[in-house]
C-alpha cells in the first residue's frame, strides 16, 4: 500500500462511499493507477473519457449517488467536457478527477497540458486546481458535498502529478464541510409557504409541473400525497418523468415541445401553474413570453437564480421540495377549510376533453406496420418494447425522435427509471449511461433505446460493456439518417434535406457480433416480439436492430417560438402517429386558443 | 441602465476569473470592474457594472450567489451610495499651455504625480461623471495615455438587510 497523496485520494474515496469509478488512464493520472492496484475501489475501464463521464452520470441517476470518473490531463480531460455539461444541464452529482502536468509545467504548454479548471468552469457546479497535497482530503470531502447536496451538480478535481505522488501528512477534513459562500436553503420561509398557500387555494384552474427537483429531491412520495390530496392535475418534464406514475389519472404526461395535447392546453389554460423543482427550460415553456398567459406562477425550487430566470414567478417558495411540498400541502388545507375550495369539475371536464382531442395516449396501441411490404413504425416498436421491458426496467435513452417517443409512449412508472439527457440533448450518452445505471443497479435489466445516428457517437463503449459483462438491451430504432433534424428539415427548412442521411451505416448485428454482443435484425413486424424475447433473455449485452420508417415525425410538436397552444398534431400533410384502430383525424394544425 | 454590484469573494486564486466568465457567459458585458482587498483579509471586494434592467441585475445577482467563491451579491443603487474611481492621465504640457494646465488641474482637484518637459501625469478622483468631464477638458490639451481603475461603490450607510434573520433561516450544516 502506497502511502502517497494518489492512495490518500482513493482512501478519501472510499470515506465518500464510492464503490466505483469509471475512468481511462495516462500519463498525468498514472500514480492513482498504482495506487488503485491496492484499493477496494472497483474501476471500469471505459473505451474513451466521455464514456466514463456519461458512464458515473448514468451510475447517479439510476441510484442517486455520487458517480465518479477519473481522466488524465489534456486530451483526457478534455473529453470529460462534453458529459460535465450534460451533468450541469440536469442537475446530476458527479465527481470528475483528472490529471494535471507537474506543478512546475503548469503554464508551459507542457506536454498533454489543458487549462481544465478553465475550460470546465462554465460546465461544473465547482472545481478546484489542487496545489498542496495537504488540503487534497479536505478539496475531495467538499466536492463531494457539493455534488451531492443542494442543487446537485459536476464536480471537478484537477491533480498535478506531482501533488499525487507527495507524502503526507493529510490532515482529516472536518465534517460536514462548511463553506460560508455556499448555503443552500432547504427549509422553507414559512410566510413564502404561506403565500403560496394563498395562491393555490383560490385557483380555479390549476396545474402542478414537476421538474427534475422531484426526483433528485426523493420528493416523489410527497408528490404522490399532495397530489392525492389536492385532486391537482400534473404534468410532467422530461426531467419529472418517473416522479410520478403514467397512469396516474392526475397525470396528463409529458409537457413542452412534445408534450402532450392535454399537458399543454392545460398549462395554456391555467389560471394557476405551481412549478416543481424545474428551470422552466425553453423546450417546456415555447414561446416563453406567452407562456401560461392567463397563470399565475408560483415556482418552488432549491436554486434561487432560477427564479425568475427564463418566465416570472408571481410566488417563489425557497426549499427543498421535500419540506416545501407537506407543509404547502398543509397550508392549503387551512385555508381551504376557513373559506371554502372552488369546484374543480369544469377544470377537470376541459382537461379530459384536452386528453380525448389527441386522439391516443400512451397506453393506446399504436399502428406497428411491418407488414404487407410497409415498414414498421418507430411508435409502435417503442410500445413492445415497453412491453417486454416490464416495469422494472431501467430505461435510458440518446437524443432525437427515438427520445421523445420513448418519453411519450413509455410507461414509467418510478423515479430514476428513465435516464436521459434533457437539458444538453448529448447524442451518444446513452450507451455509456446505460453502462453507468447497470453497475448501479445490477438486478435491474437496463435497456437503451437509441438511434443509429446516436449510437455511432460512443459505440466504442460496446467493449467496456463486454468486459464487465453488463446485460445491456439495446433497441436501435434505425431510419438510417437524423430523424429529429429530418424532421425539423421537412417542416422548417422547406424539405431541403442536409446532411441527415447517414449511411452507410455498419450492419449493426455484425458489428454486435465483432464487440463480442449479440444481435438481431428485424424488418417485419412478425420479426420483433421474438427478437425483443431473445434480446430480454440473452446472457451478455444485446441489440436489435429495428429498421423503421425513416419518414417518421415526432408529434404532436410546439414549433420553436411558438406557444405552447400552438401544436401540430401529425404532417400538415396528414401522416400521423396513428392508433392501430385508427379513428378518423379531428385535430389539425394550430388549434387555436379558446 | 447601468447598476453597480458589490461582491464579497473569497480571497482566493481564480475567483475573479470565475466571476468575470459568469458575467460574460449570461450575456452581460462588463462597463466597470474593481477588485481589491476589504476589512477581511480573507475577503476580497469586486465592485461590478453591468448594463440592464431590475430583473437582468437581480439575474445576474443570484447567478453571482451561487458561485461558491462568492459570499454575497448586493445591488448598490447610485443614490445611496459613493461611486469613486481613481485615474491616472498623462497630458501634454507644452510650456506655453503649463500654466493653464495646472489651473485646470486645480479647479478639478486632480494632484500632479509626475512631471517632465513635455508631459505632466495628473491624478484625479471622483465619481464616474467628474473623471469624464475632466477627461473632457483635458482633451484639449492632448491626452497620450489614460488609465483608469474601474468604479468603486460603498454604501452611505449600513445595509438593511437583515443579515441575521436570513442566516436564521438557513440550515448549519446545509
Amino acid at each position: 500500500m502506497r502511502a502517497n497523496a494518489a492512495a490518500q485520494l482513493l482512501r478519501c474515496l472510499e470515506e465518500e462511499g464510492v464503490e466505483v469509478i469509471f475512468g481511462y488512464p495516462g500519463g498525468a493520472v498514472l500514480p492513482i493507477y498504482d495506487a488503485l492496484v491496492d484499493a477496494p475501489i472497483r474501476h471500469v475501464l471505459v473505451r474513451h473519457e466521455q464514456g466514463a463521464v456519461h458512464a458515473a452520470d448514468g451510475y447517479a441517476r439510476a441510484s442517486g449517488r455520487v458517480g465518479v470518473c477519473l481522466a488524465t490531463s489534456g486530451p483526457g480531460a478534455t473529453n470529460l467536457v462534453t458529459g460535465l455539461a450534460t451533468a450541469y444541464m440536469d442537475s446530476v452529482p458527479v465527481v470528475a478527477i483528472t490529471g494535471q502536468v507537474a506543478r512546475p509545467l503548469v503554464g508551459s504548454d507542457a506536454f498533454q497540458e489543458a487549462d481544465v479548471v478553465g475550460i470546465t468552469r462554465a460546465t461544473t457546479k465547482h472545481n478546484y486546481a489542487v496545489t498542496r497535497p495537504a488540503e487534497l482530503p479536505r478539496v475531495v470531502h467538499e466536492a463531494f458535498h457539493l455534488a451531492r447536496s443542494g442543487r446537485p451538480g459536476p464536480v471537478l478535481i484537477d491533480l498535478p502529478k506531482d501533488v499525487t505522488l507527495a507524502d503526507g501528512p493529510f490532515p482529516h477534513p472536518q465534517a460536514p464541510p462548511s463553506r460560508r459562500g455556499y448555503r443552500p436553503r432547504l427549509e422553507p420561509d414559512p410566510a413564502e409557504v404561506e403565500a403560496a398557500a394563498a395562491a393555490l387555494a383560490g385557483a380555479q384552474r390549476p396545474v402542478v409541473m414537476v421538474g427534475g427537483g422531484i426526483i433528485h429531491g426523493g420528493a416523489a412520495g410527497e408528490l404522490r400525497r399532495f397530489l392525492e390530496t389536492t385532486g391537482f392535475p400534473a404534468v410532467s418534464t422530461l426531467m419529472g418523468l418517473g416522479a410520478l406514475p403514467a397512469d396516474d389519472p392526475r397525470h396528463l404526461g409529458l409537457v413542452g415541445m412534445h408534450g402532450t395535447y392535454a399537458a399543454n392546453r392545460a398549462v395554456s389554460q391555467a389560471d394557476l401553474v405551481l412549478g416543481l423543482g424545474l428551470r422552466f427550460d425553453d423546450r417546456v415553456t415555447g414561446n416563453a413570453s406567452r407562456f401560461a398567459p392567463r397563470a399565475r406562477i408560483v415556482h418552488v425550487d432549491i436554486d434561487p437564480s432560477e427564479i425568475g430566470k427564463n418566465v416570472r414567478a408571481d410566488v417563489a417558495v425557497l426549499g427543498d421540495l421535500i419540506r416545501v411540498l407537506p407543509r404547502l400541502l398543509e397550508r392549503l388545507l387551512a385555508v381551504w377549510a376557513a373559506s371554502g375550495r372552488p369546484d374543480p369539475a369544469p377544470w377537470w371536464e376541459a382537461l379530459r376533453s384536452w386528453q380525448a382531442h389527441q386522439g391516443w395516449d400512451l397506453h393506446t396501441p399504436m399502428e406497428l406496420g411491418g407488414e404487407e411490404g410497409r415498414p414498421l413504425r418507430p411508435q409502435g416498436v417503442i410500445q413492445q418494447v415497453a412491453r417486454v421491458a416490464g416495469p422494472e426496467a431501467i430505461v435510458a435513452t440518446d437524443v432525437g425522435q427515438h427520445q421523445m417517443w420513448t418519453a411519450l409512449l413509455f410507461p414509467f412508472r418510478r423515479p430514476r427509471q428513465l435516464i436521459t439527457s434533457g437539458g444538453l440533448g448529448t447524442m451518444g450518452y446513452g450507451l455509456p449511461a446505460a453502462i453507468g445505471a447497470q453497475m448501479a443497479e445490477p438486478e435491474r435489466p437496463v435497456w437503451l433505446v437509441t438511434g443509429d445516428g446516436s449510437f455511432q457517437m460512443n459505440v466504442q463503449e460496446m467493449a467496456t460493456a463486454v468486459n464487465y459483462g453488463l446485460p445491456l438491451r439495446v433497441v436501435i430504432v434505425d431510419n438510417r439518417s437524423l430523424g429529429m433534424v429530418r424532421q425539423w428539415q421537412e417542416l422548417f427548412h422547406q424539405a431541403r434535406y442536409s446532411a441527415v442521411m447517414l449511411e452507410p451505416l455498419p450492419d449493426w448485428v455484425r458489428l454486435a457480433e465483432a464487440y463480442g454482443w449479440q444481435g438481431w435484425k428485424v424488418e417485419r413486424a412478425a420479426e420483433l416480439e421474438p427478437a425483443l424475447a431473445a434480446l430480454a433473455e440473452a446472457r451478455g449485452p444485446a441489440l436489435v436492430d429495428v429498421v423503421v420508417d425513416a419518414q417518421e415525425n415526432v408529434f404532436p410538436m410546439v414549433p420553436a417560438g411558438a406557444a405552447l397552444d400552438e401544436v401540430l398534431l401529425e404532417n400538415p400533410g396528414g401522416r400521423s402517429p396513428r392508433p392501430a384502430q385508427a379513428s378518423p383525424r379531428r385535430a389539425g394544425v394550430g388549434q387555436p386558443a379558446g | 441602465m447601468e447598476f453597480a454590484l458589490a461582491v464579497r469573494v473569497e480571497n482566493e486564486p481564480g475567483v475573479l476569473a470565475r466571476v468575470a466568465s459568469l458575467v460574460s457567459r449570461r450575456g452581460f458585458n462588463i462597463e466597470s470592474l474593481a477588485v481589491g482587498p476589504t476589512e477581511d483579509a480573507s475577503v476580497s471586494r469586486i465592485t461590478l457594472v453591468c448594463k440592464g434592467d431590475e430583473r437582468d441585475r437581480e439575474r445576474l445577482r443570484r447567478q453571482l450567489e451561487k458561485l461558491v467563491e462568492v459570499l454575497e451579491a448586493w445591488h448598490v443603487p447610485g443614490e445611496s451610495s459613493v461611486r469613486r474611481e481613481l485615474a491616472l492621465v498623462r497630458v501634454r504640457a507644452d510650456p506655453g499651455r503649463r500654466a493653464e494646465l495646472l489651473q485646470v488641474a486645480g479647479i478639478f482637484r486632480s494632484r500632479v504625480v509626475h512631471v517632465d518637459r513635455s508631459a505632466l501625469v495628473l491624478e484625479t478622483t471622483g465619481d464616474p461623471e467628474k473623471i469624464q468631464a475632466w477627461l473632457e477638458v483635458l482633451r484639449d490639451f492632448g491626452i497620450e495615455e489614460v488609465a483608469r481603475t474601474g468604479i468603486v461603490a460603498l454604501d452611505r450607510e449600513r445595509r438593511a438587510v437583515p443579515q441575521a434573520e436570513f442566516e436564521s433561516r438557513e440550515e448549519a450544516a446545509f
